[in-house]
This record gives structure tokens, sequence and C-alpha cells, in this order.
């Protein structure tokens, strides 16, 4: 068995499978943050799939594809609980606002 | 051919790595627990199966790369981790029942998001009393 076998028969499906299971964390999420940080983790275990692919398929240049995948991915978490963090405040701010008027 | 055990190694363990903070985010009963999983876990998986291709590739340019998005992970994981928690507590989500404690309770104010350390209780007990000023409404 070569190492583009061992890595294309055994180490792709496991990582396959741990997708799978995030993917199920990403549908179910009980709240935003889980989705966030589920996306978070799809792309990351998408960079390291990348990574197997430039080895089996021997193009190293599929790295540059992940590297820009892990700047996207923090860019979008980071946005996200940006935009979360003010929602939370506009809904207090709101509340504090009714509760002043009753 | 120890390069090929070497990468073998690195691979399986990395596989490992991320399949088990997998199985660990949809077990999970808090999602602060899963935030503290996916952090730890997965960025040691990703490092060891990027070092593997590094190993094989064994060439300057590709190992370069390789250590740029390893050290590029390891640097902005915990700061995304960080950044979504902290937006999950500010919007109340609910801890684990069996969590011990929550060093966080009372000590924000929360509209202006401020946090204060835990030394000064008595700062606390007025920052709950007075107003929110107008300046912290941004």
């Amino acid at each position: 068995m070569t190492i583009e076998e061992y890595l294309y028969y055994i180490i792709l499906p496991i990582l396959a499978i741990s997708v799978l299971l995030v993917f199920c964390r990403f549908v179910l999420g009980p709240s935003i943050a889980d989705r966030v940080v589920a996306l978070d983790l799809l792309i990351t275990i998408g960079i390291t799939i990348i990574a197997v692919y430039s080895i089996v398929y021997y193009q190293s240049t599929f790295l540059d594809i992940a590297m820009i995948l892990g700047l996207i991915a923090f860019l979008s978490t980071v946005a996200f609980s940006y935009y979360l963090e003010k929602r939370n405040r506009k809904k207090r701010e709101k509340k504090k606002k009714e509760d002043n008027a009753e | 051919m120890l390069s090929d055990i070497l990468i073998i190694i690195l691979s399986s363990l990395g596989a490992l790595f991320i399949l088990l903070a997998a199985v660990g985010f949809v077990r999970m009963p808090d999602s602060y627990l899963r935030i503290s999983v996916t952090t730890k876990a997965v960025t040691l998986g990703v490092g060891l199966l990027l070092a593997s291709a590094a190993i094989y590739f064994n060439d300057l340019s590709v190992t370069s790369r390789v250590l740029a998005i390893i050290l590029f992970i390891i640097l902005t994981s915990p700061v995304g981790a960080h950044l979504i928690a902290r937006a999950s507590y500010f919007s109340g989500n609910k801890m684990w029942e069996k969590s011990v404690m929550d060093e966080l309770e009372g000590k924000y104010r929360p509209n202006s998001h401020r946090l204060s350390s835990g030394e000064d209780i008595e700062d606390v007990e007025k920052m709950k009393e007075e107003p929110d000023r107008e300046s912290d409404l941004i």
C-alpha cells in the first residue's frame, strides 16, 4: 500500500465522517454561536482535506487555496461576532426604552 | 522510507484528533464547551496533517507555505473563539446546568459591555445601581 492509497482510503474517509458530524451540529445547533463555530470548523477541516488532496494528486499549488481559506475563516468569525454583539446591544436598548416608558 | 512512516504517523494522529474534535463538538452539552473543543483539538489536527504534507513534498516553497498556514491558524483560532464566546455570553446564552461557576456574573454592564475585574466588588455594586452613561451607548 503506497502512501497515496493510505491517505485516500483511510484518512480521507475519517475526515469526511468528521465533516458530517460537524454538519449535524451546524443544522441542529441551538444558538447562532454554535452555527458560527461550526462554519469555522467546517472551513478548517476543509483546509486539511485540501492538504490531503494535494498529497494524493501531487499538486502543491492546492496549498495556496488552503491558505486563503484560513484567512476567510478568521474574517467570517470576526464579522459574525461583531454583528452579533451589535444586535444584542440594540435589543437591550430597545428593551430599556420600553421599560422606561412603562 | 523513513519519511513514509513519519507521514503515516503524523496524518493518522491528525485525522484522529479531528475526528475526536468533531465527536466532541456534537456531544458536548454547552456552546462554550463546544468552542473550547474546536480551538484546541482541531488546531493540533490541522497542524499535524499540514506537517505531513510538508514532509511529503520536501520542498522549501511548500514548507514555507505550510508554516505560514499553521502559524496563521495558531494565531487566529483563539482570537476567533474568544470573540464568538464573548458575543454568545452577551446574547444571554445559558451555560450547562452542571457548570461549577460563572465568573463573569454581575461583572459587566449589559448596555456598554464594559467589564470590571473581580477585585473591586464595591465598584460592581455601584455599577449595577448607577444608570448607564450616554457615552457608553455607542
